[in-house]
């Protein structure tokens, strides 16, 4: 197909004097991914849902095994929900560099998001393992050991899913700068970020301070 | 020449715009550290207990959750008509789910 | 023509340009041909299970046997037929109906198709590796967690191959109609079609997650062994019914929404007149599509939810009838008075509209609590759900298959043997299910693999399979009807004189759609020009460059490695090998997804001078 002609980076370059006010959302394709991701958050939603729903029925099968008064401990679901928490802030500090087209401070923000993420992942891996060894509680030990795995695990899945593609992303763009190419991918990156992060504010809720009360 | 400053202008201006934007997004996330303060500290200091207590966990964990879709994904923000329209959908469903799943299974 | 069409290409060409393709026009008939060939599989099983019930205490096929064919004929009907076939004409017809040049994300488009061709293949593929699942469509759990060998496993692991790629679609069509509508295209101007592709879109959306999940937990359960549906663990086998029908029951709005959708195109382009009440139907479908989303626990009214719960499930499922009746009410109001075409697509439509109230009855009918008790498991269900989905679903896909040929493969199909196929399948559908509504009130129950004789079951069950014959034959000619259109003059530009965007395009579509993005100025855009114009849809804007996407091979790897790992989830209990192909098909998926966030793919621009060249 000689006649058709590829069109470079060079479209996609942001005239720093004429920047788009959200590069995010300055071409089609923005836009489309903008729309997208909420779709596709929307979709999540009732994903999640479910394993709450099906949580919510199990969570008193406990077949003689640990029950939720005996497991949960506040401090590290704290440090857990404040990790998680400050990350959604730092993901809104690289957008508002977006926004500035000052590309350096953007990623920097994004590499603080990823590290925060890595640290409640951490916490996560370590507080499964406790579970296991301290109290012999796991995914086959009762229905509730099931849902709770289930549905922390999957949270758990959907972080490190979103680690991997920010590295990937921050790597891809480390020496490209900014541009209405890259900018929606960040855009998209964030608003997956930010759903995260709802999902666990219900997952403390329900799963561990509810569980607590009883 | 004109055309530069006035650019050089709509820049300053449009930053100022996104300081004052930012300013909103740090107050709610500090509000929502707040929210989740409120939530931990009620069940570990037992002040409260049971169905009310639940409630009153839910419907902070509901505020939060407000406080990321409208300012952190800018759900309140112009043309998020059909994406709110999507994730309220989704909502509605959310809540169909959990309620079954959550009452009728062990009738 | 163009250029690139009127090229002699090798078949490896063609097959590797279909194996490439983010051309949402290439990627429909990707759809329709996979879809074609599950549904002439399920056919095959269908008729196998009917010639076992020729005769009381038939021993035509085993047991286990028939267990399976049900399952997979259930199942193939459902998730890799009807659903992709609509997927099939959705991707083909809805951008060129709204005048879009393509969906909003070309590639994801083809990593859903991929994803459902594998998944498809993957779940038929079980009949070759030690059996086919055998637990009915509906998978219930414990009889699903109990089922020996690997049968089960195909099924989990397929469909949630084909049910990503499902959702994966349905996320693109919701985003191609809300932004890529062409100028002067409002919502309120939408063709009947793409507003069904929306709902059904947003019925996918939110059912399907739901289904995803069950999967989830009934592969733990299976490979894992967790206890979501192991009682003497504290689980409970609800848990599936409930997540199961979460999706199923919308799943039925999802395969007869877009069949309302065509019969609001065929029926106003037959009869010459604009579709009666346009604003009504756009809201009766949502009406349906809510509703239909608040009812699935009436497929659990023997379960035991407790009369509360039965009541108010009761009252969402007849509810529906009202909006289903608003749409039968204006059909039969646009073909009032107009001037009447009998063709193929038309005499589906008209089949379809006594055939699908009949279902619909029998529908109220099911969901009156008390009356279910008796009718739950007998053939009376069997007959209602195939009046629907036969009568609905089934019937739209055929007259939109004779309806949109001419602009999908530039051949018309002929109309002699169209007529004679609707007759034998209009025929034959009524000959098998309308005796079963008796079968079932005289005490059938469904899934048994024989009957007993002298209990008045014989003629009945004789009847049924001799109309089952009659629709293979009428696929047969269909099947004849393809092959001979091949041989035929191209079909003539707008062969049926058609009222939407998608008739305004040259024959065949060209890569790009449209040369000039088209500027709508009504409902009914092309009947409005040419009634009030030359017959030409106006241009929205002067020609200029296009932008296209680049085809990847990709989407096609990345589903294969998602195979690949799939059958190492179905075989990692029986030794290492299975562990292996997970870690291979999931790093060559994973790497797939690295190589295409790494790779730039902005595309190329169809310059305006090769444009203006074109027809337009």
């Amino acid at each position: 197909m000689s006649h058709q002609e590829t069109i470079g980076r060079s479209a996609h370059k942001i005239n720093p004097n004429k920047a788009p006010i959200d590069p995010s959302r300055a071409t089609p394709e923005g836009k489309y991914k903008h729309l997208g991701i909420w779709i596709f958050l929307g979709s999540e939603t009732v994903l999640f849902a479910s394993l709450f729903g099906t949580y919510i029925a199990l969570k008193n099968s406990t077949a003689g095994g640990p029950t939720t008064q005996d497991l949960y401990g506040l401090e590290l679901v704290f440090l857990m929900t404040l990790l998680l928490l400050t990350s959604s802030l730092t993901s809104v500090y690289a957008i508002y560099h977006m926004k500035n087209n000052n590309f350096k401070k953007m990623q920097l923000w994004m590499g603080i998001t990823g590290l925060l993420g890595l640290a409640f992942l951490a916490c996560e891996i370590y507080e499964f393992a406790h579970y296991i060894t301290d109290y012999g509680f796991t995914f086959r030990s009762s229905a509730f050991g099931s849902a709770f795995y289930t549905l922390v695990g999957f949270h758990g899945g959907h972080v490190i899913f979103g680690l991997s593609w920010l590295i990937v992303l921050m790597m891809r763009n480390a020496k490209r700068g900014l541009d209405t190419y890259n900018a929606p991918k960040y855009n998209t990156f964030a608003l997956y970020w930010h759903f995260i992060d709802v999902v666990w504010v219900f997952i403390f809720t329900v799963v561990y301070l509810m569980g607590m009360v009883g | 020449m004109t055309e530069n400053t006035t650019s050089n202008r709509l820049d300053t201006f449009r930053k100022q715009e996104n300081k004052d934007e930012m300013k909103i997004q740090v107050i709610s996330f500090v509000s929502m550290i707040a929210f989740t303060i409120i939530a931990f500290a009620l069940v570990g200091t037992q002040l409260m207990t049971g169905a009310y207590l639940s409630i009153l966990l839910f419907v902070l964990a509901v505020v939060q959750a407000m406080f990321q879709f409208l300012y952190f994904m800018h759900l309140k923000d112009k043309g998020h008509g059909p994406a709110s329209a999507l994730i309220y959908g989704g909502m509605i469903i959310a809540t169909t789910v959990i309620l079954s799943l959550g009452v009728i299974t062990w009738w | 023509m163009s250029a690139t069409t009127t090229q002699k290409r090798g078949l490896g060409t063609v097959i590797w340009d279909y194996m490439t393709t983010v051309d949402h026009k290439k990627v429909g008939i990707l759809y329709l041909l996979f879809g074609g060939i599950f549904f002439l599989m399920a056919g095959v099983q269908a008729l196998l299970i009917r010639t076992q019930l020729i005769t009381p205490e038939n021993d035509f096929v085993s047991a286990g046997l028939y267990n399976e064919l049900i399952t997979m004929h259930g199942t193939n009907m459902l998730f890799l037929a009807a659903m992709p076939l609509f997927f099939g004409l959705m991707n083909y017809v809805m951008p060129l109906q709204i005048g879009a040049r393509d969906l909003a994300f070309p590639f994801l488009n083809g990593v859903g198709v991929w994803l459902f061709i594998f998944g498809g293949l993957l779940m038929n593929s079980s009949w070759f590796f030690g059996g086919a699942p055998d637990a009915g469509w509906t998978n219930y759990a414990p009889l699903s967690t109990q089922s020996p060998g690997h049968g089960v496993n195909f099924y989990v692991l397929g469909l949630q191959l084909a049910g990503a790629g499902t959702i994966i679609s349905g996320i693109n069509f919701i985003a191609t109609i809300v932004l890529m509508r062409g100028p002067g295209m409002t919502y309120m101007r939408m063709p009947l079609f793409s507003w069904t592709t929306l709902v059904t879109s947003i019925l996918i959306l939110f059912a399907f997650p739901a289904f995803t999940i069950a999967l989830f937990l009934m592969q733990f359960d299976r490979m894992f062994d967790t206890a979501f549906f192991d009682i003497a663990l504290g689980g409970n086998s609800i848990i599936w019914q409930h997540l199961f029908w979460i999706m199923g029951h919308p799943e039925v709005y999802i395969l007869v929404l877009p069949a309302f959708g065509i019969f609001s195109e065929v029926i106003p382009t037959f009869s010459k007149k604009r579709l009666f009440g346009y604003t009504a139907m756009v809201f009766a479908t949502f009406l349906i599509a809510f509703l239909g989303f608040m009812v699935w626990a009436h497929h659990m009214f023997t379960v035991g939810l407790g009369p509360v719960a039965n009541a108010l499930f009761a009252i969402g499922t007849m509810a529906i009838a009202v909006p289903t009746g608003i749409k039968i009410f204006n059909w039969l109001l646009t073909m009032w008075g107009g001037s009447i075409k009998i063709t193929t697509p038309m005499l589906y439509a008209l089949g379809f509209i006594p055939s699908f109230t009949i279902g619909g009855m029998t529908g109220v009918m099911l969901g009156s609590t008390v009356a279910d008790y008796q009718f739950h498991d007998t053939y009376f269900v069997v007959a209602h759900f195939h009046y629907v989905i036969i009568g609905g679903s089934v019937f739209g896909i055929l007259a939109a298959v004779h309806y949109w040929w001419p602009l999908m493969f530039n051949r018309m199909l002929s109309e002699k043997l169209g007529k004679l196929e609707f007759w034998l399948f209009f025929t034959g559908f009524h000959l098998t299910f309308f005796i079963q509504h008796f079968l079932g009130l005289m005490g059938m129950p469904r899934r048994y693999w024989v009957f007993l004789e002298n209990q008045e079951l014989d003629l009945g069950n004789l009847i049924s399979t001799i109309g089952a014959y009659l629709m293979g034959i009428a696929v047969i000619v269909l099947l004849i009807n393809v092959v001979l259109s091949y041989f035929k003059e191209p079909a003539p530009r707008d062969p049926w004189d058609g009222r939407t965007l998608e008739w305004a395009v040259p024959n065949p579509t060209p890569y790009y759609n449209f040369k000039h993005t088209p500027l709508t100025r009504g409902l009914d855009p092309l009947w409005i020009e040419k009634m009030e114009g030359d017959g030409k849809i106006k241009p929205a804007e002067p020609l200029h460059d296009l932008h296209m996407p680049y085809g990847s091979i990709l989407p096609f790897l990345m589903s294969l490695g998602f195979t690949i790992a799939s059958f190492g989830f179905i075989y990692q209990l029986d030794g290492p090998h299975g562990r292996i192909l997970i870690y291979i098909g999931m790093a060559f998926a994973i790497g797939c997804m690295i190589v295409r966030s790494l790779k730039d793919d902005y595309g190329y621009n169809i310059p305006k001078e090769v444009l203006e060249k074109e027809d337009d």
